[in-house]
């Protein structure tokens, strides 16, 4: 190694200075990169693909006459580029991510990696069921697996993520009330703490929502879902814990009521990573469940996705289950694919082109396995634990809105702490940003004042629940000291400082243009 | 377990610091006698070694495309996918994040949805496409949906060549929401009369090109009388790599443009998942579904991009949103970018020139074997043939000589009475060795 002769140094006054702004934008490791659109050239390729030989087209005429424009990369190029972006993103291997409702817990690497087998990465969806033997036992397996731990009858794998799911579901309770000729009844009722995808999946489908309001404690009162029941009403959409992070105690009443008034009982799975080998939602009463697969079994968020959304199904609504699903027959696997046919007669109908999110089946099986019933009855433990162990901690220096119970894998405060200090929710979550850690959810849910919903997840250990733990105690003592410029300026040290979101909403630019090229895009 | 990093010890200071003696009064407000005894009646923890053994086991099963002559196709097709394309989406920072509410510390993932929907829109031949949708079936649903809203009408006219599966999507959804469909007979050869279908009762017209079938459709004319009854037109596609060579929608008329993106940077996973592609026209931008990227600026005023237009999204406006979409398909966009991105212009020309050659060799060789007619007089990389006898039947004994030779249309479309059909798809990864086989063991299944 040539160390040209020099010796070890030492950091001196002069190199603690105030840092100067640098040429390129650039701080060191923290590095700006443009667009594809500006570093890329169209006669550059990072795929080396051969000209055909004689080509002659078939395509009647129909050639495209103007090419695309788009830019290419070379191979370096594009993993410089595409490392750069990615390091400008935080994820759960980052550090804590805390968001509420989201369950961002560890995801194993090994999932991944079976994944990509190529018994499961490399096939057809439609090659014979000769072939794919093996592919409709992971899914059977996994079958096996959400019943046993759901107590429910069936379950539904098609559905590509929650919102697909509740769909799903929903549908499926529209199904059972046509066929039983209840089709008037058009209403579901919704609790005002719920997600936002439970009305609009219930209004997507043609039922109008009827929302009813939660109790001061935080909970569905039986009494207002009684009161909200009547001829009219399809199901009640419950997500249970609740968003307030609160299992609900009248639960079984409340599934009582509504099969009382002859609805039935949609259950959001979104918090199901609380009671994993806890309690079976189907011994609540629930007609339907989505499970997040991308949540509870740690199939990776991927920057938004891929999901999947598998519905579980009480004896009830189970003969409606959209197609295709996987049944036995004399010994080997196979695949009911049309609605109408043995198996389906009742079948809802179909919900994508194929059979669902077989690349999450896997990893999903695979944390299920590596779990067993005894580790995941543990991460259920741990994860509401660990939820408790954060409220518990924090709640003399912020605001618990529902401290008369306790919480299950997630603890809510609202901003009652932070009255008269001038500091938002919104200003917490960006200070938080600066101290390294991913926000919690924010203004979420809607039932509360100023929400910080915060989720640790089974995933950390007690030292990094600590250190957070510290971190939100030093942030709320300095905003009640009145130290606003931590928080109103907020974030400092991240690749972006706040951005003008109400500027992208008015002039929307969502695409790049050659004739507005950088700057001047947005202006 | 080795995903679990809290101690006994732990546990214990922290039921300390809560005041709680057991775990179990955190869970005091399940009903008593509801709770569960017993673990579940499950196998116990397994280490990797273990795991990876039970589901190698069940992986050697199957028969992975890459291991036989391969020409199987109909909604997903498979290429190679360049190894940088897999690292790079297995960075942490891209596969453990979420979606990004966050905009200051996930710019990396909203540049990569800036830059996929510029690609998707240059693709396309839109001015605007979203985030991405679950697959192209659910975005051709998706479609639908909207187009009643911009119309204000509500009954869609599916073209007969529409893909059968997209078809039954479309129909399940429009049959809950109470919308009406008038789906049209296939015509496996194409030409399809599609025109006297159009009235001003009609919200949209889906048509797919390539078709089902295969063949390239003209979506000219049908943009046009659309137009003129205040109709949009829906195009579909499920193979993109044909917008490489083919005329795109959005230079013919296409109102909305949908479609599969899986061929992509996405490994065929059995059926997903995939990333469903969404198209449309400026003035349409506030009735789209789905997640976009914008551009904007931050306090330093330096460019940096968030999510907007949220009003139209469920977590915002609930049972107002255009759509309930929450979890889209964030990774496999990313894929998709990075695989276009390496393509350029200049490669995806090439790729889709390669495809259609492949499948040009495919189909003289399939027309030379007796008995066997191919219907298509265009098509891209996939394509029909008629077989004396059971489509289902010739697939079955072809897998049983190695060769997996298409989809028969009849297990797509079991009653239309069409059940001497194979679709057949080749691609730049199929060899003319393999052609030379298909053809060698069809020769030997018909004789």
């Amino acid at each position: 190694m040539n160390r040209e002769g020099r010796g070890a140094t030492a950091p001196t006054a002069g190199t603690a200075a105030q840092a100067p702004a640098t040429f390129t934008g650039n701080r060191g490791l923290d590095l700006e990169e443009g667009l594809i659109f500006e570093i890329g050239r169209s006669e550059v390729t990072g795929v080396d693909i051969p000209e055909p030989p004689d080509f002659r087209a078939r395509l009647g005429g129909l050639e495209r006459k103007v090419a695309p424009d788009l830019p290419g990369l070379s191979e370096p190029e594009a993993m410089r580029h595409y490392v750069r972006l990615s390091r400008m993103n935080y994820g759960i291997d980052s550090g804590l991510f805390p968001l509420g409702s989201c369950t961002m817990k560890h995801n194993p690497r090994l999932n991944e990696k079976m994944a990509r087998l190529a018994g499961f990465a490399d096939i057809h969806p439609l090659q014979p069921v000769s072939t794919v033997q093996g592919a409709l036992a992971v899914m059977t397996e996994l079958s096996r697996y959400l019943l046993e731990l759901t107590g429910m009858a069936a379950v539904a794998l098609p559905p590509k993520a929650g919102a697909h799911g509740e769909l799903c579901g929903m549908m499926a309770i529209k199904a059972a009330h046509l066929a039983a000729d209840q089709g008037h009844r058009h209403v579901v009722v919704v609790p005002e703490s719920a997600h936002g995808t439970n009305p609009a999946t219930a209004a997507s489908i043609g039922y109008e929502v009827r929302a009813i309001p939660a109790r001061a404690d935080g909970t569905v009162d039986v009494e207002a879902v009684k009161a909200a029941l009547s001829p009219e009403v399809a199901a009640l959409m419950l997500t249970n814990p609740n968003t307030c992070g609160l299992f609900e105690p009248d639960v079984v009443k409340i599934a009582a009521a509504v099969h009382e008034a002859g609805a039935y009982f949609y259950a959001d799975g979104a918090n199901f990573n609380a009671i994993l080998g806890k309690v079976r939602i189907g011994d609540l009463g629930v007609d339907a469940m989505h499970i997040n697969l991308h949540k509870t079994f740690s199939t990776p968020h991927g920057g938004g996705g891929p999901g999947a959304g598998p519905v579980v199904l009480s004896p009830a609504l189970a003969p409606f289950a959209p197609v295709p699903c996987v049944v036995e027959h004399g010994g080997a696997l196979t695949l009911v694919e049309d609605e109408g046919a043995a198996g389906a007669e009742a079948a809802l109908g179909r919900m994508s082109a194929f059979h669902g999110q077989m690349g999450m089946f896997v990893r999903a099986l695979a944390w299920m396995l590596s779990h067993g019933a005894d580790g995941m009855r543990q991460a259920s433990e741990d994860a509401v634990l660990s939820a408790n162990y954060v409220r518990a901690s924090l709640n003399d220096l912020m605001s618990v809105p529902f401290p008369d119970r306790p919480a299950m894998h997630e603890a809510l405060f609202d901003d009652t702490w932070l009255a008269g200090t001038g500091i938002s929710t919104l200003d917490v979550a960006k200070a938080l940003i600066d101290e390294g850690y991913h926000p919690m959810t924010v203004y979420f849910p809607l039932v509360v004042h100023g929400a910080m919903l915060i989720e640790p997840t089974e995933s950390e250990s007690k030292a990094s629940l600590d250190l957070f733990i510290a971190t939100l105690r030093d942030l709320a003592l300095a905003a009640k000291a009145g130290d606003t410029a931590r928080f109103l300026g907020a974030p400092y040290y991240a690749p972006r400082r706040r951005l003008d979101e109400t500027r992208a909403a008015r002039a929307p630019v969502l695409r790049w243009l050659k004739s507005a090229p950088l700057g001047a895009a947005a202006e | 377990m080795r995903y679990l990093p809290l101690t006994a010890d732990d546990r214990a200071e922290m039921m300390a610091r809560i005041g709680i003696a057991s775990v179990d009064a955190l869970f005091a407000d399940i009903p008593k006698d509801k709770r569960e005894g017993e673990l579940p009646d499950l196998p116990r923890a397994k280490g990797e070694l273990e795991v990876e053994r039970q589901l190698a086991r069940l992986a050697a099963k199957n028969v992975p495309a890459g291991s036989v002559p391969f020409f199987v196709g109909a909604g997903a097709y498979r290429h190679h996918v360049p190894a940088s394309v897999d690292h790079l989406i297995q960075r942490s920072e891209f596969l453990t994040s979420y979606t990004p509410y966050q905009p200051e510390i996930a710019q990396g993932t909203l540049q990569y949805l800036f830059e996929f929907q510029t690609q998707v829109a240059e693709l396309t031949g839109m001015e605007v496409a979203n985030a991405s949708m679950y697959d192209g079936s659910t975005a051709a649903a998706e479609a639908v949906l909207m187009a009643h809203r911009v119309t204000r009408r509500r009954k869609a006219v599916l073209a007969g060549n529409l893909h059968p599966h997209y078809r039954a999507t479309i129909e399940t959804v429009s049959r809950y929401a109470d919308d009406a469909v008038a789906a049209l007979a296939p015509v496996p050869a194409g030409g399809e009369d599609l025109l006297s279908a159009i009235d001003e009762s009609v919200s949209c017209i889906v048509v797919q090109s390539p078709d089902v079938f295969g063949n390239l459709v003209d979506l000219k004319p049908i943009a046009a009388k659309a137009h003129a009854a205040g109709a949009l037109l829906i195009a579909v596609f499920t193979e993109v790599v044909s917008l490489g060579l083919v005329e795109p929608p959005g230079a013919q008329g296409a109102d909305i443009v949908v479609g599969e993106g899986q061929s992509i940077g996405n490994a065929l996973n059995f059926g997903g998942p995939y990333v469903g592609l969404f198209a449309t026209r400026p003035k349409f931008i506030r009735q789209m579904p789905g997640r976009l990227a914008g551009e904007t600026v931050d306090a330093e005023g330096r460019r940096g991009f968030v999510l907007t237009l949220s009003t139209r999204e469920q977590h915002i406006r609930r049972e107002k949103a255009t759509s309930n979409i929450c979890t889209n398909s964030g990774l496999c966009a990313l894929a998709f970018t990075i695989h276009m991105s390496l393509l350029g212009r200049t490669g995806l020309t090439r790729l889709a020139r390669l495809n259609h050659a492949s499948a040009c060799d495919l189909a003289e060789r399939l027309a030379a074997v007796p008995g066997v007619e191919v219907l298509n007089a265009t098509f891209f990389n996939e394509f029909t043939i008629r077989v004396p006898g059971k489509a289902a039947d010739v697939i079955e004994r072809l897998a049983q000589k190695g060769v997996l030779g298409g989809v028969p249309y009849s297990r797509l479309a079991p009653k239309a009475g069409l059940d001497d059909l194979i679709l057949v798809a080749a691609t730049e990864t199929t060899t003319e060795d393999d052609r030379a086989a298909y053809a060698a063991a069809l020769k030997e299944v018909l004789a």
